[in-house]
């Protein structure tokens, strides 16, 4: 199953269709929206999500990432990290999957 | 009192209407839904989805009753997803249309939830009054996949038709639903009134639990992405749920006439609640007697204040409290720890003898809801004069129709 995939900084991934990414100004913070439900997220995780969008590979979101927190240690691990737990709880479909 | 701990929402259920063409004997709308019928305009619900959007609110329900009786429900998605909100349309899918699937997707609606009543025609008529009802969902089911929404099948159960629960699974698997909720009726409203009939064996919960897991095991084997959610009755479990995420904590409902609740089910109770043609949203929400009644933790009774779990489970449903005990304030009796939690054993064994007879159902209509008003009333009546002698078979029906 597309759970057991080990993720490649070549994948990309966009949000699953019917789930989204939204700022929400009164939480101060983002917020996954799908059926029924919501789940807010931390600034990490936001910001990591709001470059999950189809078109950037794990890879590249590690560098706008690295470029925008320069002091940030660990990033790469924290993104696909992060990227697994989201694949994990059905937020994330498979645009692009490269084996290794 | 101004509670300053007090969040915002974050869910609203708008209901739209209390008319539904169908009749679920398990409805939980309020049994005197007829005593309703001065709907909000459009107007007034785009000015509900505007302040509750305004203090907070992202998912919104669209709901009833059946909500695609109202003509304006493409005009209300429309504005709701322009105001941010994720809109959820909560339907039998009886008047829905290829054409209004499409027309509600491009309002912008987000997902589609559909209810079954059954696996097979037969018994879905038997259980909603309606004979054309169960093929037009499952066209509909069709239709809302094709047009690309995520797919939310919802099965309310009851002891009439839990043992076809495997059924049930295959046909939302072959609809190609992504989640299908497979939730025992819960026992308020009309389902309160109907419960005797309704109760399911602790035996028939059992085997479709362990029919459930049995096609999680086969799904996962396919590599079929379809999440099924059982959700046991309350009276069988031993702890209370945390019901709504706490009172006035995360939810609110706006019911038809605009009456603002912390839950859809909380009209029951013996209260006054204040409805948004009077008050704003922003007032009821943080300054209302009705919001802030069960807010934190001051109003329990000893028992919960004391328990470990107290801000776990919010002193468990306070509809449920008083549908059982005629105590709006006392622990929810599904804790086990509740001096009242022993009702509820010995309804489960009552009714682990009787035979399932749907024909002691009584439909959710306007004839059973005026009907029933005018008994309460005789009942209420007698009972102020003294003439009423209590009936013993019945005492949680008497408490409820107060």
């Amino acid at each position: 199953m597309s759970q057991q995939l080990v993720i490649s900084h070549q994948d990309i991934y966009q949000l699953r269709r019917g789930w989204r990414l939204q700022w929400e100004a009164i939480q101060g913070c983002h917020v996954i929206l799908y059926p029924e439900g919501m789940v807010k997220l931390s600034a990490t995780a936001g910001a990591i999500l709001e470059q999950v969008d189809g078109h950037h590979s794990i890879a590249d979101i590690i560098a706008t990432l690295q470029q925008r927190y320069p002091g940030a240690e660990s990033l790469a691990d924290d993104v696909v990290q992060f990227i697994e737990e989201a694949r994990g709880n059905g937020w994330l479909a498979v645009k692009e999957v490269h084996c290794g | 009192m101004v509670n300053k701990t007090t969040s915002p929402p974050l869910w609203l259920l708008a209901e739209l209407t209390y008319r539904c063409p169908l009749q679920c004997a398990y409805c939980s709308n309020p049994l005197e839904f007829t005593r309703y019928q001065n709907e909000l305009d459009t107007d007034a619900w785009f000015s509900v989805l505007r302040q509750a959007r305004a203090m907070g609110a992202a998912q919104l329900g669209f709901s009833g009753g059946e909500p695609l009786i109202r003509q304006d429900l493409e005009a209300l998605v429309s504005e709701a997803r322009q105001l941010g909100f994720y809109t959820n349309l909560l339907t039998s899918g009886v008047g829905l249309t290829a054409q209004r699937v499409n027309a509600l997707a491009e309002a912008g609606l987000d997902h589609i939830q559909i209810s079954l009543q059954a696996a097979d025609p037969e018994l879905a008529q038997a259980l909603a009054g309606s004979a054309k009802a169960h093929a037009n969902k499952l066209a509909m089911a069709k239709a809302v996949k094709a047009a690309g929404y995520p797919m939310v099948l919802n099965v309310v159960l009851h002891r009439h038709n839990i043992d076809q629960i495997g059924d049930l699974i295959a046909l939302c698997d072959e609809l190609g639903a992504d989640a299908v909720e497979l939730a025992n009726c819960q026992y308020y409203g009309w389902a309160f009134l109907n419960r005797q009939a309704l109760m399911p064996t602790r035996e028939q919960l059992v085997r479709a639990e362990a029919e459930t897991n049995r096609w999680r095991e086969t799904l996962a084997a396919r590599g079929r992405d379809m999440s099924l959610l059982f959700v046991v009755p309350d009276y069988f479990e031993q702890a209370p749920k945390a019901c709504m995420g706490g009172w006035g904590s995360i939810f609110m409902t706006v019911a038809p006439d605009g009456a603002v609740l912390p839950c859809h089910s909380a009209r029951e109770l013996p209260m006054a609640f204040p409805n948004v043609k009077e008050t704003s949203l922003q007032d009821i929400w943080y300054q209302s007697d009705a919001f802030n009644r069960f807010r934190g933790t001051q109003w329990m009774p000893a028992l919960c204040q004391q328990c470990d779990d107290r801000d776990k489970d919010h002193g468990g449903c306070r509809c449920q409290a008083y549908l059982l005990t005629g105590d709006m304030n006392a622990t929810d009796p599904v804790c086990q720890h509740s001096p009242q939690h022993g009702l509820l054993e010995s309804l489960i064994a009552e009714n682990s003898h009787n035979t399932p007879d749907q024909a002691t159902l009584i439909p959710r209509n306007a004839r059973q809801s005026k009907q029933l008003q005018g008994q309460a009333e005789i009942q209420s009546g007698l009972r102020q004069s003294g003439l009423a002698a209590p009936s013993p078979r019945q005492p949680l029906e008497l408490i409820y129709r107060q």
